[in-house]
């Protein structure tokens, strides 16, 4: 059987394209920015009690190793959404984000050194504006490197949905691998694929923006 | 929750050619041979890497570069361009394999310390000799990780296989799917099949971080340990280590 | 972890919400357009590329006779369009007269076209109707290679039946289930696979059957694959198979006499091979667009 290449689908479905592309950052990046905000609280419990921590970083290990089928295929028995629900991909996502942000949180405001913190509280600032305005900060390169390895994984997860009927660009692969059309396979890999790096390269600009301390120390050791 | 168990332990479903023990099976079939095809190529090639010094750029270019490629299209696509088996599924699975392993065992070569090396030269071995008698069981314990998380990884994506007809756990969730939501077999066998899914990748997790432990001498963990950069790599789910499936 | 989960789900449920309503994503939710609807008709058409091109080739043919056609394309599986057609969302929707009888009178006896069509009209709902049906069959079949036809000397099931336990048969996993599916087969013919493939519909089915992963499949008789990889259907005289004639399912309300006669005379138009051709057309390498392919049938029948 020969595999088809019929170029010029593609110019004629654009609106399929980005209708595709569309839904596709929904269901992956709207977790990705859920799991980033549970994770930081939750992180920054565990650094301060050791007994969060030592239920916290274990289960965040379990989630994590869970395959993306098996969990997405069980949001509707633990959740009870229809078999058919963005939620049943969303929620895995939000899953592996904080699974992975809880840990490198919790040890990057560990790191910080205890002399810092004394002397933010020396200088009088309260426990919540500490944590606000020195530890979170000094926290945000790691937390950026989780959240720019949770971000190109859901891209890239977020096609397994198409799998059970939850579209997507993983949609135009499965219809592509049914309609023997490997254009329409190319295109939303090649999509899926650029539109992770952009963001990758989207979030380590933005870390290094907001945390000009960085380059000025890296600068001070040349 | 109910349908779901009574589907989980209903006897039928433990016996035979399409039962869970048969698809347990085949869906580790698949994942030791890509794993160890994976190991095969990557353990001498992240060797050379780290040894020499040349061509580091590969190693990070993989980790990025193909943690952002869609496994679901990677598969289909090669299953279309050349045929219905398990040659695709596995070459495809064995794609997802190698970032890891290389990455391990480059780290885990370049963190050998260099007094080491030193002492070794010092000593003189040759290069080849100082490779296979000092930096590679040094590097164990981060080769291991690199394995251990490569076979997550491939345990993950190997349920997609039953899409492209393969067998394995992917085979009751893609098959109660088709059998539409109100079926019997429907939901109950998706659900029934994830939970074997989680429960085996647990299982094999569980497994590896024994066998990691075991197959690295007492003193070398000590080394391991008390290198802060080592343990990211030694340790390395959940930490930065990337999913596709 | 988990009631925090939920709360995130909910919130996110809230957000998806929101957003649907924006959006064009679900026409049977619309409210019908008021006023001077009468001459209007919408059609729809189910998720897979026959029954949109079905559906724009009746579109197309009532407009030429000046009725207003609205159009929903892609509605999904059967029971999720059947709710627009009794709520009166659309109008009209091709059908297929076996499974079309079965969806609403699940123990129906009848196999034979015949038969299945004069039953249809005392099972569909009240307000709906079928017109003539078309000669033009789409029905499940047991297909293999012309390589494996000639070896075994293969022109009905029946002369499969001696071979069954060589053959490893492939097709969607629900087969193994369904009453005309692996057990109708067995029951009917006595035949009992070596083993069973699951395979996804389309391109995959026929790769398999090429390749030789399986020796028979389940493939839908118009699948334009039959014809461009000069495959062979396996005739089914015990009619294990019921039949499958493509019928237009309409509203009665909106079945005025320019509209029988305009679908009418399309089936009338419609045969197997016709049907075979124009799924051929619309799977050519290049994917052409269902309204291009409507058009030329149309042009060229002289509707």
């Amino acid at each position: 059987m020969n595999v088809d290449w019929p170029w010029p689908w593609l110019p004629r479905n654009v609106d399929k394209i980005v209708e595709a592309t569309g839904e596709h950052l929904y269901l992956a990046l709207l977790p990705v920015l859920a799991g980033l905000v549970i994770s930081v609280p939750l992180g920054w419990a565990a650094s301060r009690w050791p007994a969060v921590r030592l239920v916290l970083v274990p289960l965040a290990g379990v989630l994590y190793t869970i395959p993306s089928l098996a969990l997405i295929t069980l949001v509707p028995l633990l959740l009870g959404t229809k078999i058919i629900d963005p939620l049943n991909v969303q929620v895995p996502l939000a899953i592996y984000t904080i699974a992975l942000l809880v840990r490198s949180v919790t040890d990057a405001l560990l790191a910080v050194p205890g002399e810092v913190t004394a002397a933010a509280t020396a200088i009088g600032f309260r426990p919540a504006k500490r944590f606000l305005a020195v530890e979170l900060p000094l926290a945000v390169p790691v937390i950026v490197a989780g959240l720019r390895v949770a971000a190109v994984s859901a891209m890239s997860l977020t096609a397994v949905g198409a799998l059970i009927g939850i579209g997507g660009l993983g949609g135009l692969i499965t219809e592509g691998f049914r309609r023997n059309n490997a254009v329409e396979m190319v295109v939303a890999i090649a999509l899926i694929l650029v539109i992770a790096l952009i963001i990758d390269a989207l979030l380590l600009l933005a870390g290094k923006v907001i945390t000009p301390w960085t380059r000025v120390r890296q600068g001070a050791a040349k | 929750m109910n349908s779901t168990l009574n589907w989980l332990f209903d006897p039928a479903h433990w016996s035979g050619p399409t039962g869970i023990p048969a698809r347990i099976l085949e869906h580790l079939g698949y994942t030791a041979l890509t794993v160890l095809i994976a190991a095969a190529i990557a353990v001498p090639l992240g060797a050379i890497i780290g040894h020499t010094g040349r061509g580091t750029f590969l190693v990070a270019g993989l980790s990025n570069g193909l943690r952002a490629l869609p496994e679901l299209g990677l598969l289909t696509l090669l299953v279309l361009l050349t045929y219905v088996g398990l040659l695709p599924v596995v070459v495809a699975l064995v794609i997802l394999a190698l970032p890891p392993i290389l990455a391990g065992t480059y780290a885990g070569i370049r963190n050998v310390d260099a007094s080491v090396v030193d002492a070794a030269r010092g000593m003189g071995m040759r290069g080849s000799t100082v490779l296979w008698k000092v930096e590679l069981p040094n590097a164990l314990p981060l080769i291991l990780g690199g394995i251990r998380s490569a076979t997550l990884q491939v345990i993950a994506t190997a349920t997609i296989a039953a899409y492209v007809a393969l067998g394995g756990l992917g085979r009751f969730v893609i098959d109660g799917n088709n059998a539409g939501a109100g079926s019997p077999n429907g939901y109950p066998q998706m659900a029934a099949g994830a939970i074997v899914i989680a429960v085996l990748a647990l299982v094999v997790e569980g497994v590896l971080e024994i066998v990691q432990r075991v197959a690295v001498s007492p003193g070398l963990r000590n080394v391991a340990t008390r290198k802060r950069t080592a343990r990211i790599w030694r340790k390395p789910t959940p930490d930065l280590v990337g999913r596709s499936t | 972890m988990k009631r925090v989960i939920a709360g995130v789900a909910t919130a996110l449920a809230a957000t998806l919400a929101v957003s649907a309503c924006g959006g064009s994503e679900d026409p049977l939710a619309e409210d019908q357009p008021t006023g001077g609807s009468g001459d209007t008709i919408t059609v729809g058409s189910a998720n897979f590329p026959e029954s949109q091109l079905l559906a724009e080739i009746y579109a197309q043919a009532l407009e030429a006779k000046g009725v207003t056609v609205e159009r929903q394309h892609d509605l999904g599986s059967r029971e999720k369009y059947m709710d627009g057609l009794k709520d009166g969302s659309i109008d009209l929707i091709p059908e297929y007269t076996g499974v079309l009888l079965q969806f609403f009178d699940k123990s129906a006896p009848q196999v034979e076209a015949e038969e299945v069509y004069a039953a249809l009209p005392a099972a569909l709902p009240e307000n709906l109707t079928v017109l003539d049906k078309a000669a033009a069959e789409d029905k499940d079949a047991i297909v293999v290679t012309r390589e494996t036809a000639d070896k075994w000397d293969l022109k009905s099931i029946e002369d499969l039946v001696p071979h069954c336990g060589e053959v490893v048969f492939g097709g969607p996993p629900e087969i193994q289930e369904r009453a005309d599916g692996i057990p109708g087969i067995k029951e009917t013919y006595n035949c009992t696979f070596k083993s069973f493939s699951s395979l996804e519909p389309g391109a995959i089915t026929t790769k398999a059957l090429l390749d030789g992963t399986v020796q028979a499949a389940d493939i839908f008789t118009t699948d334009a694959a039959i014809e461009a990889n000069d495959l062979v259907v396996l005739e089914d005289p015990k009619n294990n198979f019921a039949a499958q004639n493509v019928v237009p399912l309409i509203n009665k309300d909106k079945a005025s006499d320019t509209v029988k006669e305009t679908l009418n005379a399309v089936s009338a138009k419609l045969d197997t091979e016709t049907l075979l051709d124009l799924n051929a057309r619309l799977n050519a390498p290049d994917k052409p667009e269902y309204a291009d392919v409507a058009k030329e049938w149309l042009g060229e029948v002289g509707l």
